[in-house]
């Protein structure tokens, strides 16, 4: 045990306690102090208590001594007058009664004394003539009977009237007055009794006696000589019960203590003289001597209180006070101590689960590396063989198809990576690109996504984006795009009827409408194209009851029409489109785009109970949503957070059975106004997307809807194709089908689109009868005043028709019938609507291409590439034999001019300046030196060479930097950064996939670098 | 060669011969693929030869059997050196992941990778493991690739070209 505690164990064990051992001592030491406080105050308070009890004595004793002396001096000097009297032979003079008379006036002289008393001496031959001449016999003192015989006596005659019982009595019968007459007549001087009972009061007393003389005595006579000129004798009683008591009495504080006078001439037996209670002499006594004029006693005054010393509560509470404080303090600081060391020990625990689960993270996240790898490949395979497909020669829908293939497999590698960034979010490491990309185009990819299951169940899917976002945005286009499909991919798995609604404001126009607007009131004037007005009431169509893109009830009422004129009104009213083409001047000057992004559906909304913890990972609405729907509940979350961190917000408003709505705020850089987006467009591999044809630039629509929302998404959509857009939404009104004939017979108009559904569903497939019919009506009207002759049939104003389109979201083989035969014999348009899509149907539909031919040029790829590379002489740096052969391989394909070094050192020699090589396609993992090292040198070496060229030549004859790219197989690794950090201009993925070269080389050559 | 000159009577038969090989020709490519030794990378090596470079693929195959022997070669040697310097194993490791890669031998590949992560565990005999590993994938694609040369080479000399190549 012992053994044990010295080890480690006991180690630890004092570690742990020793501030609860500090603690216990802290106590031990706090009891002691608050005892010795105790102690001393309690001390102090017996000094003081003894100090005061002697001096309460000290004054008694000393008043006690002087009033006794002073009676005795006087008894003293009566006796001097009685013996004057004697010597002169004149005792006669007093009697009785002048004795008592004189005793009684002087008796305030004498304040202890009950009285006085003179006795003659009487030898017993004498006897009988003294009792005669006084006329009564001696008696004894006691029986108060006649004496009996003695040698002398010691009759009183003469008293004062106090003790007259004495008058007649022998003195020297008792054997106190006895004793003290033979000391005092002896001695010549005053003389004590001991204390005794006084006769008649019975008192305790003492007697004092003085002998008289018969003659003149000197100083140094004998005691015989004494005795034998003895003529009498003058005695006191001191009544010491009761005019002490009234003495002391007097005293303050007399209740306080008990005080008790002894005789002490014997001193193994002191006599009481006063006092009820015995006192004896002990520490809590005090003593004080008293001197009552008789050499031959001895008396002491002893004091004691009457009660025992209080408790020393002043004493008792200062030192538990001080003690409680203490412990209080020390419990304190124990308690903090504990609490600190459990903090700490949980800190411990903490910091160790923390790295177990960073390493079940990092676990986590090498697993995820491996699968989405092992994905990926046979993926690159799928899209490989689809771009192949793309080349041949394929119609408008098929080249959609096959693109929205790519795309969605493009989409499913890009989610793969989403997965391996989803670790990256939770452990906090997620970092935002910030980088150009198209907004409406990754809307439209998105839709594509979606687009077959909203074809299949029959769901709209629509997206707007208000004229003034800008086209190109900085930020993070990945990022974007997954909150987008997480919230359209809910969306479309809990909808099955209705529609889904994306829409893209800017912040601040939605907060000026939700503000209520200032705007509200002329909103007439924001479009001078549309044709609206009192008269336009919706058709009292069974879905018809709410204003929204597809009639039926949203859970946020942000999208209904109400809202969303308010909106417009709002975009037009501070939107010049004459101003500039894509560049806007915000007003703050700041180049930060705030964006309000809502996803709306009217699917089955969010049970309340659930809502709030909607962004809660893997939760979802309850287990059976799970079974029903799918899904791991995660996307939510991931949006959230993606949403954060682009600095927004996500929201919802959501009402069971009728829809959500979710909507998120989003901060993005707006591009610099002085980079224009077609160059961005040809140069930057992020936006592969192409600008859209121009060919429609000027055209004139006329778009047909019941739904005004509906109406705005499709005009959106043709504004983007530069295509200018009148709204129709009712055919009741006059003024409705005088524009429609205007544009049509008048001219202008070169195509209609007619949403299937206008007027509720399938109604619009009768539009162009119903558009016959009023234009005939109305020429008719005309023709009345110009008395034109022209036929009016139905077959000329069909034939005058433009090109009428059909927007659906999807088509059966018999409405497909029904439209071809009521005059939509273009095209028929699937939604969702988007750009690609509606510009390859108009394409179809008016048998225009784009003058810059987009679709080719892609095909054309590998030509395009032979073009761009042929002649031009390549160096290739690798130093893995096989890959620098396949290199050059495929780019002697293209027609370059190979060269192959297989060290970095090599590609220094050989690229020094002055040399005649175009490019340089450079492995960034070489030993030795690597790719990044190498190109480093090679810049360097440039910058010498051009500042020694720009001191002689100014002409700019030799490319002075060569573009360098860099291969590797690790395009995670590589990021762009890295390799434009080190002067490189690009990377392409090895083995060389033909688009990326393309656009990698592109950069260069195209854009006229050499 | 001799079959060559016996222009008239063999014709038919060369043709048969023809038609054999490259039935064989594309079996064998189809069990490569089937059995994951070869990815499309492969398929693109083929695309590069054309004219210019008739004998590309040839060039390219024989590279990598010769490289990666060397590297093989390397490898173990690395491999038994005390203490064994895991960075130039991950060096050589590197670049045979680098060729296989190019090649489109997927299997090697992947052995590769499991070689590369023993190096990143320093794990010395999780190396000589994978090692086997890697020199048994590499001696199965070695003779498969010789294989499929033989009967390229066959097809050629049979009068036809490449079945990659005719498209």
């Amino acid at each position: 045990m012992n053994a044990q505690m010295a080890g480690g164990g006991g180690d630890s064990l004092w570690f742990e306690h020793w501030h609860t051992k500090l603690f216990i001592l802290w106590v031990f030491f706090m009891a002691l102090v608050s005892l010795s406080v105790y102690l001393q105050m309690n001390a102090e308070m017996l000094v003081r208590r003894r100090d005061t009890l002697k001096t309460m004595c000290e004054g008694r004793a000393r008043m006690l001594e002087n009033q006794f002396l002073a009676s005795m001096n006087h008894v003293r000097a009566l006796t001097a007058l009685f013996t004057t009297l004697h010597i002169s032979k004149q005792i006669a003079m007093f009697n009785q009664e002048t004795f008592s008379q004189y005793a009684e006036s002087t008796a305030f002289e004498r304040p202890l004394m009950s009285g006085v008393a003179y006795a003659d001496r009487v030898l017993h031959e004498d006897r009988e003539s003294f009792e005669m001449s006084h006329g009564w016999t001696i008696k004894e003192m006691f029986s108060k009977e006649k004496q009996q015989v003695f040698e002398e006596y010691a009759p009183a005659t003469m008293s004062q009237d106090t003790v007259s019982y004495l008058t007649s009595l022998d003195m020297m019968s008792g054997q106190e007055d006895r004793e003290n007459i033979l000391r005092a007549r002896a001695s010549g001087k005053g003389a004590l009794t001991n204390p005794f009972r006084l006769l008649e009061s019975k008192h305790l007393g003492v007697v004092f006696t003085f002998a008289v003389y018969s003659i003149h005595l000197p100083p140094d006579a004998t005691p015989d000589e004494r005795v034998k000129a003895t003529a009498g004798y003058l005695g006191g009683a001191f009544d010491v019960e009761t005019l002490v008591e009234n003495l002391l009495h007097g005293f303050p504080g007399s209740e306080m203590i008990a005080v008790n006078v002894y005789d002490i001439t014997n001193e193994l037996c002191p006599l009481v003289m006063y006092g009820h209670t015995n006192v004896s002499k002990s520490e809590n006594t005090y003593v004080s001597s008293l001197d009552f004029g008789d050499p031959q006693r001895k008396h002491e005054m002893r004091c004691r209180y009457n009660e025992d010393a209080l408790p020393p509560w002043t004493a008792i509470s200062t030192s538990v006070g001080i003690f409680v404080i203490g412990f209080l303090v020390g419990h304190m600081l124990h308690a903090s101590r504990n609490r600190i060391d459990k903090v700490e020990e949980n800190c411990r625990m903490f910091k160790e689960l923390k790295v177990l689960a960073d390493e079940a993270s990092v676990a986590k996240s090498q697993f995820l590396a491996t699968v989405s790898h092992e994905i990926r490949t046979p993926m690159n395979g799928v899209l490989g063989m689809l771009q192949m497909l793309m080349d041949t020669r394929l119609d408008a829908t098929q080249q959609d198809y096959a693109r929205t293939a790519q795309a969605s497999g493009k989409a499913l590698i890009t989610l793969i990576n989403e997965v391996l960034d989803q670790a990256k979010i939770e452990s906090g490491r997620l970092e935002l690109e910030a980088v150009p990309f198209d907004l409406c185009a990754i809307l439209d990819d998105v839709l594509s996504l979606f687009s077959g299951k909203s074809r299949d169940e029959g769901i709209e899917l629509a997206v707007y984006i208000s004229e003034k976002v800008p086209s190109i945005l900085i930020g993070d286009p990945g990022r974007f795009r997954q909150i987008i499909i997480n919230l359209v991919g809910n969306s479309i798995k809990f909808t099955e009827r209705g529609h889904i609604f994306v829409c893209v404001h800017l912040s601040e126009d939605m907060e000026m409408v939700m503000e209520g607007s200032d705007y509200s009131g002329d909103d007439d004037d924001y479009s001078d194209w549309e044709v609206d007005g009192p008269g336009c009431v919706p058709l009292d169509m069974k879905c018809n009851q709410f204003n929204t893109l597809s009639g039926y009830e949203t859970a946020d009422d942000r999208n209904s029409w109400e809202t969303f004129e308010l909106l417009l009104a709002q975009e037009q009213h501070s939107y010049n489109p004459d101003h500039d083409d894509h560049h806007w001047n915000f007003s703050d000057g700041n180049d930060v785009v705030n964006l309000v992004v809502s996803v709306e559906d009217t699917g089955v909304g969010i049970p309340l109970h659930v809502q709030e913890r909607v962004f809660t990972p893997f939760m979802q609405a309850d287990s059976s949503t799970s079974r029903t729907y799918g899904g791991t509940g995660i996307g939510l979350s991931i949006s959230k957070c993606l949403v954060e961190l682009m600095s927004g917000k996500m929201r919802f408003v959501s009402r069971p059975k009728i829809g959500s709505t979710f909507t998120f705020t989003a901060k993005f850089q707006q591009m610099h106004n002085s980079v224009h987006e077609s160059m961005l467009r040809n140069t930057n591999s992020v936006l592969q997307v192409r600008l859209l044809p121009t060919c429609f630039q000027g055209m004139q629509a006329l778009v047909v809807d019941g739904r005004p929302v509906r109406s705005e998404v499709t005009r959106h959509h043709l504004r983007r194709l530069g295509v200018q857009v009148m709204l129709i939404l009712s055919l009741s009104q006059s003024e409705c089908s005088a524009a429609a004939f205007h544009s049509t017979v008048g001219g202008g108009i070169d195509m209609i689109l007619v949403d299937k559904d206008a007027w509720g569903a399938g109604t619009g497939i009768r539009f162009p009868h119903m558009l016959c019919q009023s234009a005939s009506e109305h020429l008719r009207q005309r023709n009345k005043y110009f008395a034109s002759s022209v036929g009016l049939s139905h077959g000329f104003i069909a034939a005058r028709l433009p090109k009428m389109m059909l927007v659906a979201t999807s088509m059966t083989d018999n409405e497909h019938k029904l439209a071809r035969e009521n005059g939509f014999t273009d095209s028929v348009v699937i939604k969702p609507l988007r750009a690609s899509m509606l510009s390859a149907c108009l394409q179809q539909a008016l048998g225009v291409w784009n003058r810059r031919d987009q679709g080719r040029e892609l095909r054309e790829g590998s030509r395009s590439l032979h073009k761009l590379l042929s002649g031009k002489r390549v160096l290739v740096v690798d130093d893995n034999p096989v890959n620098r052969r396949v290199a050059e391989g495929a780019l002697l394909k293209y027609g370059a001019q190979v060269e192959c070094v297989n060290s970095g050192r090599a590609a220094i020699v050989k690229l020094k300046p002055p040399h005649n090589f175009d490019a340089c396609f450079m492995d960034v993992q070489m030993p030795e030196m690597d790719g990044f090292e190498a190109t480093e040198i090679i810049r360097k070496a440039e910058m010498e060479a051009s500042e020694c060229m720009s001191g002689g030549i100014l002409t700019k004859y030799h490319p002075v930097r060569i573009p360098i790219l860099a291969m590797t197989a690790d395009v995670i690794q590589a990021t762009q950064a890295e390799c434009l950090l080190c002067g490189m201009d690009g990377y392409v993925a090895k083995p060389f996939e033909e688009q990326q070269l393309y656009n990698a080389v592109a950069h260069f050559f195209e854009a006229g670098y050499v | 060669m001799g079959k060559n000159h016996e222009a008239g009577s063999g014709k038919e038969e060369d043709a048969m011969q023809l038609a054999v090989a490259k039935q064989q020709y594309g079996e064998h490519m189809d069990s490569l693929r089937a059995e994951g030794l070869l990815d499309d990378q492969f398929l693109e090596l083929q695309q590069l030869q054309d004219e210019s470079s008739p004998d590309f693929v040839e060039e390219v195959v024989l590279l990598f059997i010769q490289d990666s022997g060397r590297i093989i070669k390397n490898l173990a040697d690395s491999l038994e050196q005390k203490p064994v310097n895991f960075k130039k194993v991950d060096a050589h490791v590197h670049q045979f992941k680098g060729s296989s890669s190019s090649i489109g031998a997927k299997r090697v590949k992947a052995v590769c990778i499991m070689l590369h992560m023993c190096c990143d565990r320093q794990d010395q005999q999780g190396c000589l493991l994978a090692l086997e590993h890697v020199k048994r994938e590499f001696d199965l694609i070695k003779g498969k690739l010789q294989t499929m040369l033989e009967l390229e080479k066959q097809i050629v000399a049979l009068g036809g070209t490449p079945p990659f190549m005719d498209r």
